[in-house]
C-alpha cells in the first residue's frame, strides 16, 4: 500500500516534468534499468576511446592529430560523468568496472568494428556521434536528474565531434580520387552499424511503456533512427558520396527517407561478443585495468603515508 | 653557419622534441592506469602537439622554402630530426612514462623560461605560452615522482628501474655546439650550462623526496644533435608518417 | 590491499572572478592534490574556470528529500521578507 502511494506520487513528479534526484524514493525497477542504461553509456564511452585511439600517432597532419586527440579526450571525460551520474544510485565505478571486464555489462555493437582507414576517423565522427547525439538529446530529457544533467552537459561538448567528422569525410571526398574512395569506403563499411547502434527495431524491442512512463526512454528506437536517416542522407548528398543501400528512396509523402531490410541477425550477433573486435577491445580494457593496478595502489599508499605523518 | 641556419636547427630541435613526446604520451591513450589519468595524459600530449605545431611553423618560416610545419614534421627521415633521445625512448610501464616526463619537464621548465626573454620575438612569445602550459605538466609528474617513488615497494622498485634506465639520456640535453654558440651571442638562447646547474638543483631534491637514487653512472647517450637516434625513432616515425606519406600531395 | 578507483571527491569550479563556486561534478583521486589535477583537466577542458575546490564526497552532509515539508515551506508564509510585497507611492524614490 505504502508503495503504490510512493510510486503514484514518483510517477506524478515525472509526468509533472520534474527530476528525480539520487535521495528521491524511486521503485527498485528504474534504479537498475538506470543503472544499466547509464554505466552502457559510460563503458560505450571508454571503450569508443579505443578504436579513434588506434589513429590518434597516424593522424595524416597536425591539426587533424590535434583534433583528434581532443576529441578522444572529451570522451574520456564522458565516460567519466557518466560513471559519476551512475555512482549517484549507489553502485561505486569500481563494481561498474569489473561488470564491463567480465563482459557482465555490455558497450555499444559499434565499437567493436575496427578502424581500417584515416577516413574512418571521418565516418566515425560524422556517423557514429551523429547518430549518439541524436540519442542523447532525447536522453537529456530523461526523468533522472544527475543523468540528464550530464547529457545535457555531453551533447554541448560534442557538437563539435560531429562537425569535425563530417569535415574530414568532405575534404576526403574533395581531395584525390583515392582519398574520395577511401572516403566512400568508410561509408561503406560504417552506414549499417551506425543505423544499427541505435537499437533493434521497435517491434523486437518492446519499449515497456512503464520506461517511457517513467521518461527512462523518450523516443522509440525507429523514431531516432529515422530522425537520424532523415538528415544524414542529405549531408551524403552534398558531398557527393552514396548510401550503400539500394533501397533508400524518399517518400514524398511522408516527408521521410525508406530504407532498405536491415541484418539484424549481425546486430545481434555483435552484441553476443561475435562482432570483429570484441575480444581485442574487451581485452584493451582488462589488460590497462591490470596494468594500472600498482599505480593506483602506489596512489592509496602514499596518500595513507602522508595522513599517518600527518597525525 | 648562418643565423638563420642556426634559429632553424635550433627550433627543428625544440619543435621535434615536443613532437615526439607527444606522441609517446599520445600511445597511452585509452590504457592509462585510471581514467582521470588517461585524460590528464592526453591533456599533455595535446598541449606538446600545439607546441610543436607552433614552432615546427615557425621554423618553416625561419627556413623561407617554403615547406610548412607538416612537411617537417611528416616528410623528414630519422637522420633528420633532432629530437632528444629521452623524449623518443619508449613508454614502458608507468614509472618509465612518468620518470622521462619528469626529467624532461625539469629541463622544459628552466629552458623556456630562459627563452622567454629571447631576443626573438616570436620564439619570445611562443616561450611564454608553452612555460605556463610546462608549469602544469611538471606539478602533475613531480606529484607522479612522489607518488610512485614513495608509495608501495613495487612502485618504488619499477621508479628506480626506471631511473637507471633514463638517466643515460640526460646528459645531451645540454649538449652544445655551434648552433647554440650563435645563438647565445645573439641572445636568442640561453647557454645551457646554466639550465643544467638549475636542472640538477631541482632535479636532485625530487628524486631524494621520492625515495629514489640518483644512479651512480656517469656514462652519457648522445647523438641526437647530428640526428644520430635510438632505433626506436624509426619505427615511431614509420607510424606517424605512414598516412601522410601514401598521399603525396594530398589535403586533409 | 583491495583495487579500488580511489574516492571520490566533488568538484566546485569558480567560472569569473566575483562569483560563487559551482557544484560542476566529481571525480577519483587518492587524495586533494591529484584532486584538484584531475578537477582541472576534466572540468576546465573548455576555459570554465579560474579556480577550483574539491571536497571528500563523503564529508558533505545534506538534508533529505522528507525534509522538505519541514525545511522550507515554512517559509512560503512569509512574504514579506521580499520587497515586492511593500507598496510604496508612485514618485517616491530610491526605495
Amino acid at each position: 500500500m505504502e508503495d503504490e502511494k510512493k510510486i503514484a506520487a514518483f510517477e506524478a513528479k515525472i509526468a509533472a516534468g520534474n527530476k528525480i534526484e539520487p535521495k528521491d524514493w524511486m521503485p527498485e525497477a528504474y534504479r537498475k534499468q538506470l543503472i544499466r542504461m547509464m554505466s552502457q553509456h559510460a563503458h560505450s564511452e571508454i571503450v569508443g576511446m579505443l578504436p579513434e585511439g588506434n589513429w590518434i600517432t597516424r593522424a595524416p597532419n597536425l591539426r587533424r592529430k590535434a583534433i583528434l586527440l581532443a576529441k578522444v579526450q572529451d570522451e574520456a571525460g564522458h565516460g567519466l560523468y557518466l560513471y559519476s551520474a551512475t555512482e549517484t544510485l549507489g553502485i561505486d565505478r569500481t563494481e561498474l568496472l569489473e561488470q564491463l571486464h567480465t563482459g557482465k555489462a555490455k558497450y555499444s555493437s559499434i565499437f567493436n568494428y575496427p578502424t581500417l582507414t584515416w577516413a574512418d576517423i571521418g565516418a566515425i565522427g560524422w556517423l557514429v556521434d551523429g547518430a549518439a547525439i541524436m540519442n542523447q538529446t532525447a536522453l537529456a530529457r530523461g526523468s533522472y536528474g544527475p543523468y540528464s544533467r550530464a547529457m545535457v552537459r555531453i551533447c554541448k561538448e560534442e557538437s563539435f565531434h560531429n562537425r569535425q567528422g563530417y569535415e574530414i569525410m568532405m575534404h576526403l571526398a574533395q581531395g584525390t580520387p583515392e582519398q574520395k574512395a577511401m572516403a566512400q569506403d568508410a561509408l561503406n563499411r560504417w552506414w549499417w552499424p551506425s543505423i544499427m547502434m541505435l537499437g533493434p527495431s521497435d517491434d523486437q524491442s518492446p519499449n515497456s511503456e512503464q520506461l517511457m512512463r517513467w521518461k527512462v526512454k523518450m523516443e522509440s528506437n525507429d523514431a531516432i533512427r529515422q530522425r537520424f536517416i532523415d538528415r544524414t542522407v542529405p549531408q551524403a548528398d552534398f558531398i557527393g558520396l552514396s548510401i550503400p543501400d539500394k533501397d533508400l528512396k524518399f517518400n514524398e509523402a511522408t516527408g521521410h527517407y525508406e530504407h532498405g531490410p536491415i541484418n539484424w541477425e549481425e546486430f545481434f550477433e555483435v552484441i553476443k561478443g561475435n562482432g570483429p573486435c570484441n575480444a581485442k577491445r574487451l581485452k584493451a580494457r582488462t589488460d590497462a585495468d591490470k596494468k594500472g593496478r600498482w599505480v593506483r595502489d602506489a596512489a592509496v599508499a602514499y596518500a595513507e603515508k602522508k595522513k599517518l605523518k600527518a597525525a | 653557419m648562418t643565423i638563420q641556419e642556426a634559429k632553424f636547427q635550433y627550433l627543428l630541435r625544440l619543435g621535434d622534441s615536443s613532437l615526439i613526446i607527444g606522441h609517446r604520451l599520445s600511445e597511452w591513450c585509452g590504457s592509462g592506469p585510471i581514467l582521470e589519468e588517461d585524460i590528464a595524459l592526453i591533456n599533455i600530449a595535446l598541449d606538446f602537439v600545439g607546441n610543436a605545431t607552433a614552432i615546427l611553423g615557425y621554423a618553416a618560416t625561419v627556413e623561407g622554402n617554403g615547406r610548412t610545419e607538416d612537411d617537417l614534421a611528416f616528410l623528414r627521415g630519422e637522420r633528420e630530426f633532432r629530437n632528444l633521445l629521452i623524449t623518443e625512448q619508449p613508454n614502458g610501464d608507468y614509472a618509465a612514462t612518468i620518470t622521462r616526463q619528469f626529467l624532461y619537464d625539469v629541463y622544459t621548465y628552466y629552458l623556456y623560461e630562459a627563452l622567454k626573454s629571447s631576443k626573438d620575438e616570436t620564439i619570445a612569445a611562443l616561450a611564454e605560452k608553452s612555460h605556463k602550459e610546462i608549469t602544469y605538466h611538471l606539478r602533475h609528474t613531480t606529484e607522479w615522482m612522489y607518488r610512485l617513488g614513495d608509495g608501495t615497494a613495487e612502485s618504488h622498485e619499477r621508479m628506480q628501474n626506471a631511473m637507471n634506465d633514463l638517466w643515460m639520456f640526460t646528459g645531451e640535453m645540454f649538449d652544445m655546439d655551434e648552433v647554440d654558440a650563435i645563438l647565445i651571442k645573439e641572445g636568442i638562447a640561453p647557454d645551457l650550462n646554466t639550465i643544467k646547474e638549475k636542472w640538477e638543483a631541482h632535479v636532485k631534491p625530487v628524486i631524494a623526496e621520492a625515495t629514489l637514487q640518483v644512479p651512480s653512472y656517469n656514462f652519457k647517450q648522445k647523438g641526437s644533435r647530428e640526428g644520430k637516434h635510438s632505433e626506436h625513432l624509426g619505427f615511431l616515425l614509420a607510424e606517424m608518417q605512414s598516412v601522410h606519406r601514401s598521399f603525396p600531395g594530398a589535403k586533409w | 590491499m583491495t583495487d579500488t578507483q580511489w574516492p571520490v571527491w566533488e568538484v566546485f569550479v569558480q567560472a569569473n572572478p566575483g562569483i560563487p563556486h559551482k557544484h560542476v561534478g566529481n571525480v577519483h583521486a587518492a587524495d586533494a592534490e591529484m584532486a584538484i589535477q584531475n578537477a582541472r583537466d576534466v572540468y576546465t577542458r573548455r576555459s570554465e574556470g579560474i579556480s577550483i575546490w574539491v571536497v571528500p564526497a563523503n564529508a558533505i552532509s545534506a538534508s533529505s528529500p522528507e525534509d522538505q515539508g519541514s525545511f522550507f515551506e515554512p517559509s512560503n508564509d512569509k512574504p514579506y521578507r521580499h520587497p515586492t510585497f511593500y507598496k510604496i507611492p508612485e514618485g517616491v524614490k530610491y526605495l
